[in-house]
């Protein structure tokens, strides 16, 4: 029974991560600009996409039509060519391997202009309407953005394979001194569980180590001061944007192998990911995190069989149930500051 | 109670006229067919209903389509159990949701802002779910509720006359499906019409209103809010099931699709589209909506074709690609856009564009700015 | 005869009242209608016949959608006279004369049912009630299939069902105006049963994922009659949700559940997902019980192979088809989609197709569009070329009788659409079963009071 559920655990963890790392950029958005953003999911979609082009940009094909031969379904055979390896050879070939997480590359550049873009262009309009009318002119925008790529990407889920190395389980009992072969688990959840810390600690690090972050939480607290003070606490938060955005594409590109993404992946995720920042509080970071964590391992032991025989049907609504549990108890969430969002 | 004024007489009464003569007008737009008309009716009898929590009272639910879906569940078993008869299984399904939005909205309204979406959110998804998973021995789960001929029926049978063949709702013995299904749906949306013309102008939607601009005054004035917006909660969600019962009468079956969260968000946009807070405004969204999901999403690359046929060659076939892109099946995208503009631009919604035409129009009637269309400021904190 | 028999009802007094105020408006050159007093539902009275394309061209059967409609076209051109001819060539019997049907050109118009069965009602309703269609085809999920069937009974059209592969859709939800030429989770069982026994032997222990809803439990229920009849051991069924995206939580239970076979009654994306994410668990890797772990798909498709790529490799399941068989049928018919498309069919795309002709061959038969003529002219239906064999349309439940295909994931394909090898061909003795197990009932045949 124990390696039934520290697997369960460990799933727990794994899905936990995935959410926390997709509430984080919402509810930095939130602590910083305090505009609820509905788009944020369409961002994650973004980020997954960028790993999608990057690969098509890497697996283009000349191809030639044989007019000689003939396909198994009587059709010309085209004759297909790489063009990265004939270019870079078995670097190409290396890259294409990796092209998941060498993707990353092009993922910053690009989450970082789309959130700025995004910020200057129409965000920064809404800081004074009300969250209902952020509410809507995000979840517009997030529909244009998937609107778009399904009519670039077309409506289907595009797989993108792992890197081979990092296919397969790896077995974590026997790493840990166990009987082999109990307690097993894929190596690119354990991945995506490591780049989530990393990102996650990262975050945490710069807004607690560096002056920009400082000057960032200052403005959260309290932002006229700030102003008066003569910061142009304006542009920090336009960059504040823009890191979220980077946050949810990386979030997306990770994810792609565990989840062959497809236009609507984001609003997929939104729903999940309000429900993960409003448990944790609106606004704040650790309480995002933590309850990222909660409803990852609350779902995971909620699929269990001997769960639901209790229960029935327990897994399908367990997120949503433990989010109306928690805010009719704790009415800010598990962290959540007074008067945040009440209006 | 008070007489209605001059002005909401003619309002009602041309927009009786307007919704009854819709088989007429509509048809140089296509969309003068019944399937469609009795869509405009019911969405447009949601987005009334939903325009009276959050129009009135500023409270964003994002879980209202689990009450059209219990609405529909509930007229779809009415038809199953008691008669195929429309008006007991309306009467049932109001009822029915109407007590799922007392439950639903006295645990919500225990919190405001977005506290309180993201509650009916939960709320409605949990719903969906349970449709369509552990509570199929109800609804059917993803078949969704139908009727079929060994159903007991049981008013039916003690007054004797079961109907040979497939079942369908009827009207005291008269089929409704076509135009007539229209006609008895124009007949509610304009019911449901007044009684919002009616609620708005009570002294019960003043308070809503006052709710919406000032809770916190409100309360410190002696007022305990509560009461009023759990009505408000409970009407509009009453209204909900209303839409879904038609729904379910003008075609018997009952999905859980309804009740998603993607559907909740529909009423939310027909609702901003049209102009929150006023009157005519979400049935006019209602209807753009439904007018784009039906007649935009059917043009094809062949219409789109005859449609640009007098460019010059080359260019023709440009215009067809990229504004195909915009309609058939991106005609989603279309509507996005036209979100995002009308949210950016136009904050009241079509009726604010109706308004500042006519005040560009006729200057020297110029009313003093009214107070409906300054969004008011994000409350600080308390 | 049916006007005599409804009378000059109110609603036909208001029906041919607005057919005369519409008469008088201007009659746009994009949507017109005809008039609504006719004989029976979207009678032709010009010149064309159209059909109606429910297709899920968005959501998790997307691609079957895409497929089958590219069948479609194909089949109204070959109806039409253009192109090859394909399958109509093929056929015996036939009445075909590629003159469109009994005279009238074949038009269609195609309906986004987003794999749901809610959007697919309004669409097929769409389709009915403004473009006129004559007969509603298409769908590749059995919800769909069911909804649709029953609107069709209602309205009087005859629904021509895509892929739809729940028990229910010819079983205890069949109508009279709806007919499956697909397959059933009955017959995979039946077929899959014995490849499995001889496979993997008669000592298994069975862990089923299954897809909440009615296809996967009617799926489920009929895997575990087969498996159980081999004299394995059901551990575990667990009901996952539909488009869970990620199954890992239901995966890990797997592990150390002591099954050695993992049965997944998904389909569509869920299925790529979950086989996928099977894999990445090690799962093909693991030893338990001193027997290798296996999984097996009892449902699969071309589509999804191509989607789960290497993954599928030695894997089982069934197919309603496949376009590697050699019989005449498949071979005019795949030459023909190749050509056309640079791709080889999938099966949905094939059941598509044949459902067109059927009806259009049913519809020369009979020499009306009257649906009940045109019913009677299919219910009993004995037909061959198809590529399936010696094919029945059987009039108890309008299921069609014919051969349907073991299969498993190539291990070495030759081509990215070479995904699967046929293990084996089940006669079509084996896989017919008595109808009235579904139980169900048809119910009328003459048209409704509607549309």
């Amino acid at each position: 029974m124990f390696d039934v559920i520290f697997l369960q655990f460990l799933n727990g963890l794994d899905k936990g991560a995935a959410y926390a790392l997709i509430a984080l950029g919402l509810t930095l958005v939130f602590g910083t600009l305090g505009v609820v953003n509905f788009a944020h999911g369409a961002l994650f979609m973004l980020g997954a996409f960028c790993a999608v082009l990057f690969r098509q940009l890497l697996t283009m094909e000349t191809i030639t039509i044989d007019p000689t031969q003939l396909s198994p379904w009587g059709a010309p055979l085209e004759v297909r060519a790489p063009l990265v390896q004939a270019w870079f050879g078995d670097f190409g070939a290396v890259l294409v391997n990796y092209s998941v997480p060498a993707s990353i590359i092009i993922t910053i550049p690009i989450m970082l202009l789309v959130g700025i873009g995004l910020e200057r262009g129409i965000i920064k309009h809404f800081y004074k309407r009300p969250h209902a009318e952020q509410i809507l002119v995000t979840f517009g925008l997030a529909i244009v953005a998937q609107e778009l790529i399904k009519s670039f990407f077309g409506p289907n889920p595009i797989p993108q394979p792992m890197p081979s190395d990092l296919r397969g389980a790896a077995d974590i009992g026997a790493f840990l001194g166990m009987q082999a072969n109990v307690i097993t688990y894929p190596i690119w959840r354990l991945v995506y569980f490591l780049f989530s810390f990393i990102i996650i600690g990262g975050v945490f690090a710069f807004l607690q180590f560096t002056t920009f972050g400082m000057v960032v939480r200052a403005g959260m607290a309290d932002r006229e001061t700030v102003g008066l003070l003569g910061i142009n606490i304006d542009k920090r938060f336009t960059i504040m944007f823009g890191l979220a955005a980077v946050v949810a594409g990386l979030a997306g590109v990770m994810y792609t192998p565990l989840l062959p993404p497809n236009y609507h992946i984001g609003m997929d995720f939104l729903v999940l990911s309000f429900v993960v920042v409003v448990v944790g509080g609106m606004g704040s970071l650790p309480g995002a995190v933590a309850a990222g964590f909660l409803l990852g391992i609350l779902q995971s032991f909620a699929s269990m069989t001997q769960v639901k025989a209790l229960i029935p049907g327990i897994d399908q609504v367990i997120i949503y149930l433990v989010a109306v549990v928690i805010l009719l108890v704790l009415p800010r969430g598990l962290f959540g500051r007074r008067g945040v969002m009440e209006a | 109670m008070r007489t209605m004024t001059r002005n909401d007489l003619m309002l009602l009464l041309g927009f009786a006229a307007v919704v009854l003569a819709m088989p007429i007008w509509l048809q140089p737009f296509g969309a003068a067919y019944p399937d469609l008309l009795q869509r405009f009716m019911i969405f447009g009898i949601f987005a009334v209903g939903f325009n009276i929590l959050f129009g009135l009272t500023g409270y964003l639910s994002f879980g209202h389509a689990a009450f059209f879906g219990v609405g529909s569940y509930a007229a779809v078993w009415s038809f199953k159990l008691l008669s195929l008869d429309a008006i007991p299984a309306m009467i049932f399904a109001i009822v029915i949701s109407g007590v799922f939005a007392l439950i639903i909205g006295y645990l919500s309204l225990r919190r405001s802002g977005i506290y309180f979406s993201i509650l009916t959110l939960a709320f409605a998804q949990m719903s969906y779910n349970l449709a369509y998973s552990v509570l199929t021995p109800i609804t059917n789960g993803e078949t969704g509720l139908q009727l079929t001929i060994n159903d007991p029926r049981y008013l039916d049978r003690v007054f004797g006359d079961a109907m040979p063949g497939q079942p369908v709702p009827t009207l005291l013995g008269q089929s409704l499906g076509g135009f007539t299904g229209f006609y008895f749906c124009a007949a509610f949306l304009i019911l449901t019409f007044f009684i919002a013309q009616r609620i708005t102008g009570s002294p019960f939607g003043m308070m809503l209103k006052g709710i919406k601009s000032n809770q916190t005054r409100m309360n410190y004035t002696g007022v305990n809010t509560r009461p009023y917006t759990l009505a408000a909660f409970v009407i509009s969600g009453m209204y909900a099931g209303l839409a879904g019962a038609l729904m379910a009468v003008t075609d018997p079956l009952a999905g859980a699709e309804r009740m998603q969260w993607t559907a909740s968000g529909e009423v939310v946009l027909m609702t901003i589209l049209g102009g929150a807070g006023t009157l005519v405004g979400p049935v006019l969204g209602a209807w753009i909506i439904k007018y784009f999901e039906n007649i935009f999403s059917a043009l094809n690359d062949s219409i789109l074709a005859r449609f640009w046929s007098f460019l010059p060659d080359g260019l023709d076939h440009t215009a067809v690609v990229v504004s195909g892109k915009f309609v058939g099946e991106g005609w989603f995208l279309t509507l996005g856009l036209v979100f995002v503009l009308i949210v950016v631009f136009l904050p009241g919604g079509v009726m604010e564009g109706v308004r500042r035409i006519t005040t560009l129009v006729s200057p020297k009637s110029k009313p003093p700015a009214s107070p409906e269309s300054t969004s008011p400021q994000p409350q600080p904190a308390e | 005869m049916t006007l005599l028999k409804r009378g000059l009802s109110r609603r036909r007094v208001l029906q041919t009242g607005m057919a005369g105020i519409i008469g008088t408006g201007v009659m746009p050159a994009i949507f017109t209608k005809g008039a609504w007093a006719q004989e029976f539902c979207n009678n032709p009275t010009g010149d064309t016949v159209t059909f109606g394309l429910n297709l899920p061209l968005t959501g998790a059967y997307a691609e079957e959608g895409a497929d089958e409609q590219k069948a479609y076209e194909l089949a109204v051109q070959h109806l039409n006279g253009e192109g090859d001819g394909g399958l109509i060539n093929v056929l015996t019997p036939t009445a075909l004369k590629g003159n469109g049907i009994l005279g009238k050109k074949v038009a269609f118009v195609t309906s986004d049912s987003q794999t749901k069965s809610d959007v697919a009602r309004a669409g097929a309703t769409r389709m009915i009630e403004r473009d006129g269609a004559i007969m509603v085809t298409g769908g590749s999920s059995s919800g769909e299939a069911v909804a649709v069937q029953s609107l069709c009974q209602e309205l009087g059209v005859i629904f021509m069902a895509g892929l739809t592969h729940s028990n229910d859709t010819t079983g205890k939800d069949k109508r009279r105006y709806g007919f499956r030429h697909f397959f059933n989770a009955y017959q995979s069982g039946i077929g899959l049963g014995p490849v499995l026994g001889q496979e993997y032997g008669t000592d298994r222990r069975a862990y089923h994922l299954t897809a909440d809803y009615t296809w996967g439990w009617t799926q489920e229920e009929s895997m575990k009659a087969a498996t159980e009849a081999l004299g394995w051991e059901t551990v575990e069924a667990v009901r996952t949700p539909l488009g869970a995206g990620d199954f890992s939580q239901f995966l890990t239970p797997v592990l150390n559940s002591g099954a050695d076979v993992l049965i997944l009654n998904h389909y569509g994306n869920d299925m790529v997902n979950s086989l996928t994410q099977a894999v990445q668990f090690g799962m093909r890797d693991r030893q338990t019980n001193g027997k290798n772990f296996e999984i097996v798909v009892p449902l699969f498709s071309e589509l999804m192979a191509k989607g789960a790529g290497a993954n599928i490799k030695g894997i089982f399941g069934t197919s309603n088809w496949h376009w590697n068989l050699q019989d005449p049928g498949t071979v005019a018919f795949t030459k023909s989609f190749g050509a056309a498309y640079g791709a080889p069919p999938s099966q949905a795309a094939h059941t598509a197709y044949v459902q067109a002709l059927l009806y259009a061959d049913a519809c020369e038969r009979a020499g009306t569009f009257y649906p009940p003529e045109v019913i009677k002219a299919l219910e009993g239906h004995e037909f061959d070329g198809m590529g399936n064999g010696p094919t029945l349309y059987r009039a108890e439940d309008h299921q069609c009788m014919k051969n349907i295909l073991v299969v498993q994931g190539n291990d070495n394909p030759t081509s990215e659409y070479d995904v699967l090898n046929i293990v084996q061909e089940v006669d079509r003795e084996v896989v017919t079963y008595d109808s009235a197990i579904f139980g169900g009932d048809l119910g009328p045949a003459e048209p409704a009071p509607l549309c």
